[in-house]
């Protein structure tokens, strides 16, 4: 992390340097540079298609850099696979929630642990001690973390796909911290939830920071969250980064305003 | 949860079906004469059995269309064809080599090996022309895959067809191309030694009756494994997958080579029993006529897979030669001056069922459990609330 992207970067938990994503001609992401520190709560921000997801996609390995360097834990990860990014501690949810929607959610949850998980293709077959051993705590360790995101006991062993929308959420929060994730990426978390339940997941993100001592990022269009929940945001529009810094600094910044809310009056939207 | 205790119930249910299913098969031979053509036409279709069970690993369990799965039986019959005939007779000086072969064999000049052996080696051969097929598919999907590999089945068939004009150490061909290389080896096994197809086909039966049970059970322990979740979540959505920690391209291979593994097996044993391999038989038409017992019994449904196998096998084998080329059917045709023989259009007649299957049970006979679920749950379940994305832009 010689070349650092400002101050603080130095003792980051995931940095970016000057990270660009073009197809072809179109520039989704161009020259970002940020970091998160270690056990924060950063949020980035910014109108439909400013390349947000795409940023997430980078690093979580599922698309690669065109030019840039991201760094993780101190290990270069730039265009690494994204399942040895998951090994390495790095877990998401996705916008669109995509669970495996024929399984149960228990099995969604045990998929999560596949990279923590040893058997092989002769071990599956011939399932030793270890392998039975293996399969029996990852299934009690899927239950728990059903459990922990509050997920009712009936519904531990029906289809994802019969779940309703706000139990699927809870699926995908606990497939992702199955996987023992240093660091958790939340697409649009809140998408689609009622301001209640919105309030619940927002406190949820604290108790995880707390109690398992994660480093959260998440993607956020509801401000309400954002603001209540981040110690630094980060602000994209048309895939440059136009601002970052404390939510009190995002919300008096007359850039993130003119871009994100447009020319109105002040105010926040919600 | 009243249904969840149900499906434990029917689960149970099932496992005694399935046990008395195996013993009545079992014991089926006893009730017959030692030649017989019903028992014959059962040995084919659990071969296919076998054939049909590993397709399914790729196809239904990994969701990757493969259509050159006749390659993994042209492999696994042409090993017999190498090691197990005289085909090879200037070896060692035309004394030939001999490992675990019966007194009788032991004389003849040419490779011998034993059948377990033959296994073995076909599992290890087709596992690796599994993964050689799979690294060009890996960054294809869907249709293109099934391109690819429809290529690969072809490749490999003209390959063995041509095969006598490719000679590999020496002057020995790869194949003996559309002429057949036979006899082939009686199987041998230690303890119940060398079977004789000429005089008593109960032992062949119980053989590939034990492959079956073999397989069955690598294909029930796969699919609760780690190993089988991946395939399924790979099968449903790669992008979540590979989030998730699945390593795409090790998993995908891995259901190549065990699938062609399971292919090459069968190979070896229908090579083995026909006592002859010949390049004729390794068509484009093999692979659609395994596929279609994949499809017919439910894709991803390894009891499903087995009763459209064991189906499709007797419709081939008994019904279309015995029945509708019967005499009955016979005269009916004759009395409407049709002269055309069913054996004529085989594929016609699987065609027809698979249509007919498509309309009346699209999801197979016995379809997958999760599918199953999925269509009973959905049914009942209450109305889900609709997802509501915020839009930002003021």
């Amino acid at each position: 992390m010689s070349d650092g992207s400002g101050n603080g970067a130095a003792d980051a938990l995931l940095a970016t340097e000057h990270v660009t994503k073009a197809f072809g001609g179109l520039v989704a992401v161009e020259d970002v540079s940020f970091y998160v520190k270690p056990r924060s709560i950063v949020s980035i921000i910014g109108p439909n298609g400013a390349g947000k997801t795409t940023f997430f996609n980078m690093l979580t390995g599922l698309y690669k850099p065109t030019v840039g360097r991201i760094v993780f834990a101190g290990a270069d990860v730039t265009g690494t696979r994204p399942d040895i990014i998951t090994s390495l501690g790095v877990a998401r949810t996705f916008q669109n929630i995509r669970l495996i929607s024929s399984m149960s959610a228990t099995e969604n949850v045990m998929v999560g642990q596949h990279a923590r998980m040893k058997a092989g293709l002769f071990g599956s077959i011939l399932r030793p001690p270890a392998v039975r051993r293996e399969e029996r705590a990852v299934r009690e360790k899927a239950r728990d973390m059903l459990h922990y995101v509050g997920l009712q006991q009936t519904q531990f062993d029906r289809l994802a796909s019969n779940l309703s929308y706000g139990d699927q959420r809870r699926v995908e929060i606990a497939r992702a911290l199955a996987s023992d994730p240093v660091l958790l990426l939340l697409d649009e978390p809140t998408a689609g939830m009622n301001p209640q339940e919105s309030a619940r997941l927002t406190q949820f993100m604290e108790q995880l920071r707390g109690e398992r001592s994660l480093t959260i990022l998440l993607i956020e269009h509801d401000m309400r969250v954002v603001m209540g929940v981040s110690e630094r945001i980060t602000v994209l529009d048309h895939g440059t980064k136009i601002a970052e810094g404390q939510p009190e600094d995002i919300r008096a910044n007359d850039r993130v305003i003119e871009a994100y809310l447009g020319k109105r009056e002040g105010g926040q939207a919600s | 949860m009243s249904r969840v205790a149900k499906l434990r119930h029917d689960r149970r249910a099932g496992v005694v079906l399935a046990v008395a299913f195996v013993v009545a098969a079992a014991l089926m031979p006893l009730f017959r004469p030692p030649l017989d053509g019903f028992t014959n036409d059962a040995i084919l279709a659990l071969a296919y059995v076998v054939m049909a069970l590993g397709l399914n690993l790729v196809v239904g369990f990994a969701g990757l269309l493969d259509l050159g799965y006749v390659a993994f039986y042209a492999i696994g019959a042409s090993v017999t064809g190498w090691w197990a005939s005289d085909f090879y007779s200037s070896v060692n000086g035309e004394k030939g080599i001999h490992i675990g072969t019966s007194d009788f064999v032991s004389v003849l000049p040419g490779i011998h090996v034993n059948f377990l052996l033959l296994i073995v080696g076909a599992i290890i051969l087709c596992a690796i022309a599994g993964a050689l097929i799979g690294l060009p598919t890996l960054r294809l999907r869907g249709d293109y895959i099934a391109i690819v590999t429809l290529a690969f089945g072809e490749i490999i068939g003209r390959v063995f067809a041509n095969g006598d004009e490719l000679t590999v150490f020496g002057d020995n061909a790869l194949s003996n191309g559309r002429q057949s290389i036979s006899p082939i080896d009686q199987i041998n096994l230690p303890v119940f030694g060398e079977f004789d197809s000429a005089t008593d086909l109960r032992p062949y039966y119980w053989a590939v009756l034990a492959l079956c049970l073999v397989v069955l059970f690598v294909n029930f322990r796969l699919r609760d494994s780690r190993l089988g979740r991946a395939w399924i979540a790979l099968r449903e959505d790669e992008v979540a997958a590979a989030s998730m920690g699945v390593p795409l391209v090790k998993t995908k291979l891995l259901s190549y080579a065990a699938g062609g593994a399971f292919g090459g097996i069968s190979g070896v044993f229908i090579g083995i029993f026909l006592t002859s391999v010949n390049a004729n038989a390794f068509q484009f038409g093999f692979s659609i006529f395994i596929l279609a017992m994949v499809i017919l019994g439910g894709l991803g449904s390894i009891w499903g897979v087995v009763l459209g196998a064991l189906a499709l096998g007797f419709v081939n084998h008994w019904f279309i030669p015995d029945v509708l080329d019967g005499e009955t059917v016979r005269g009916w045709l004759d009395s409407l001056g049709l002269e055309f023989t069913f054996s004529e259009v085989t594929f016609g007649v699987f065609g027809f069922i698979l249509v007919l299957m498509m309309v009346l049970r699209p999801e197979g006979l016995l379809p997958e459990r999760r599918h199953q679920l999925e269509l009973a749950e959905a049914a009942g379940a209450p109305e889900e609330p609709v997802s509501v994305t915020y839009e930002a832009r003021a």
